[in-house]
């Protein structure tokens, strides 16, 4: 029977259509699909470096959770990421917010001070590592060295050796790193604010910060949105800053110790002791993914609540 | 008078000139700690050690290129260099492609199976694959692609996609039917449709899903860290830890390897930063 010119039509759109969609997905189901339900079954599984041996149930998990090796390190880690958190949310996110209403006004030097807040936020992290390394350092780093020559020698520190600032240092250099990012988000949110309202404000004699706190601030809640929950998830993924920084370690003693180091060296090891735990490197994984995705819905879903329409 | 929408932007009777004055302090001095550090990176890259240590933030001598010479010339730096340019265009490329044709198919074609599509892409949009790193891993060793620039090449691919197939696909869904069915009442077959009609309208969004994961992946440096291991295929920020490891006591020699590094990257913002900062913040920006 021959084929009608409409079903050949048909066909071939069928295959056309195919022939577009298919290799993406394919493409996703093989290196993103297929790995992250892996990562799930692989930390109920013992192993022995790079083979899987026994179903062992929750093991890795009340391993990684309430050990006696192992959960001290995590949970440590665990608050040091939550001090990044808090830190990082002040610093870089509320710096970001007040630095984008300077550069709302479109003041003198508007588009310089704009292109120069993003010059970090393009570089790599490890160059902002390796270059805030040589700079902290005690004796020939610029930090010390600009004490030493405003005569504030008693100020001048180890500042990545020293237990009291070591992390400090890391939010900072963080912070210098990737400020420029929600100072722009925050910019064109505040610019898609109608002028009006900000002008009917204004004219009602509102001051400067009752503008800020009580119209700008709740218009640009979709910008607070995402900016906050991006930060959040970048904050339990810490890994790049610490690891160029201060090592895999955490040093000194594990005061700068955060999860992504942390489950690097369960799962890949490091330098000194190479041991790999692929299946309690997997279980922490999981956990900070869940960690993640539970905690950054509710947050999306709260912030979303404080969002006005206009 | 002036007209009212000027008047809330430059500081007028309202505004007390303290507060525009204040303003200009800040951002003047935030611009300072944002540029200065990048700028004694470069100083520095001139000066011999020696020299870092007694002047840190003299000006040095701009015709001594020693370091720039010795970083180029000694070290794997050119082959980390080159890797990079390989790794970024070849995932950038099929980032394109495959967002491309997902996003044309998803956004000119009605199909029933089209929700599930993009709800399989909003998935790896939300995922951190970095979390799936030990089965990423497990994987490609099995594909004999581990330690090679096609683990990172795929890696990238994979992240980057999801985002690539919602930008094509919210732009092409916005172009007019009547550009196909005329060209359809022509003669035209789907394939030369899509070539020669809709791809050319398509290039404002290609190049937002260029630069978006352009910065990232000529930037990453977990995956390398834990997919490569011979020094002949690592990219830049991963080989920069081994020099940066091997010349540690020679600040002359760092802070020109560093700024060799930065130095692409740095000059491309300055040259296009509008399409730089629309791209980097096309996620967060509605």
């Amino acid at each position: 029977m021959p084929v009608s010119p409409n079903q050949a039509r048909t066909l071939k759109h069928r295959s056309w259509v195919a022939f577009l969609v298919v290799p993406p997905l394919a493409f996703m189901s093989l290196f993103v699909v297929y790995p992250i339900l892996s990562a799930f079954a692989y930390a109920f599984y013992e192993w022995r470096g790079l083979a899987r041996g026994d179903f062992v149930g929750l093991t890795n998990f009340r391993e990684v959770l309430f050990g006696a090796t192992m959960a001290p390190t995590v949970w440590n880690a665990f608050l040091h990421n939550v001090y990044a958190l808090i830190a990082l949310m002040i610093v870089q996110n509320g710096g970001g917010f007040f630095l984008a209403w300077l550069l709302y006004r479109e003041p003198f030097g508007f588009r310089f001070h704009r292109i120069a807040v993003f010059v970090p936020v393009v570089l790599s992290t490890i160059i902002v590592g390796f270059l805030w390394k040589l700079f902290l350092n005690p004796n020939f780093g610029i930090v010390n060295q600009a004490l030493y020559g405003l005569g504030l020698d008693s100020w001048a520190k180890p500042w990545l050796g020293d237990s009291s600032t070591a992390l400090g240092a890391l939010i900072l250099a963080n912070a210098w790193h990737f400020i420029g990012f929600p100072t722009l988000v925050y910019l064109a949110g505040m610019q898609r604010i109608p002028p009006e309202i900000i002008e009917a404000a204004r004219l009602d004699g509102t001051n400067e910060w009752q503008l800020l706190r009580s119209i700008v601030w709740p218009l640009v809640a979709p910008s607070t949105t995402i900016l906050f929950t991006l930060l959040f998830i970048g904050a339990f993924n810490w890994f790049e800053i610490p690891y160029v920084m201060v090592g895999l370690d955490g040093s000194p003693f594990g005061t700068t110790d955060v999860l992504g180091l942390v489950f690097y060296r369960t799962a890949f090891g490091n330098q000194s002791a190479s041991i790999q735990n692929f299946g309690m490197g997997s279980a922490l994984a999981t956990l900070i993914f869940l960690f993640i995705v539970v905690f950054a819905s509710m947050l999306t879903l709260w912030l979303r609540r404080r969002e006005i329409q206009f | 008078m002036t007209a009212p929408a000027k008047a809330f932007r430059s500081s007028s009777s309202r505004q007390p000139i303290t507060f525009a004055f204040l303003a200009q302090v800040i951002l003047i001095a935030n611009s300072f700690i944002m540029l200065y550090p990048v700028v004694v990176m470069v100083l520095s890259a001139f000066k011999t050690t020696g020299e870092i240590f007694e002047h840190p933030f003299g000006l040095p001598d701009f015709t001594q290129v020693g370091n720039f010479a010795k970083v180029l010339g000694e070290t794997a730096m050119p082959t980390y260099f080159v890797n990079s340019i390989i790794v970024t265009g070849a995932s950038v490329l099929l980032i394109l492609v495959f967002g491309t044709m997902a996003g044309y198919a998803v956004a000119r074609y009605e199909s029933r199976t089209n929700t599930f599509i993009l709800l399989f892409f909003l998935a790896g949009l939300m995922l951190p694959l970095k979390l799936a790193v030990i089965p990423l891993f497990i994987l490609l060793r099995d594909l004999n692609l581990l330690d090679s620039r096609w683990s990172l090449i795929v890696t990238y691919t994979a992240i980057g996609l999801p985002s690539a197939v919602f930008i094509m696909a919210g732009f092409l869904r916005a172009l007019p039917a009547e550009l196909e069915d005329a060209a359809r009442i022509d003669g035209a077959s789907e394939p030369r449709i899509m070539w020669s009609v809709m791809l050319p309208l398509a290039r404002p969004p290609m190049a937002i899903a260029a630069i978006q994961n352009t910065v990232p992946i000529w930037n990453d440096f977990f995956f390398p860290l834990v997919f490569i291991q011979t020094d002949a295929h690592k990219t830049l920020p991963q080989g920069l830890t081994t020099f940066m490891g091997e010349y540690t006591t020679d600040w002359g020699m760092l802070f020109a390897g560093l700024t060799i590094a930065a130095a692409p990257i740095t000059l491309l913002y300055i040259a296009l930063s509008r399409q730089f900062i629309q791209g980097m913040t096309a996620g967060a920006v509605k």
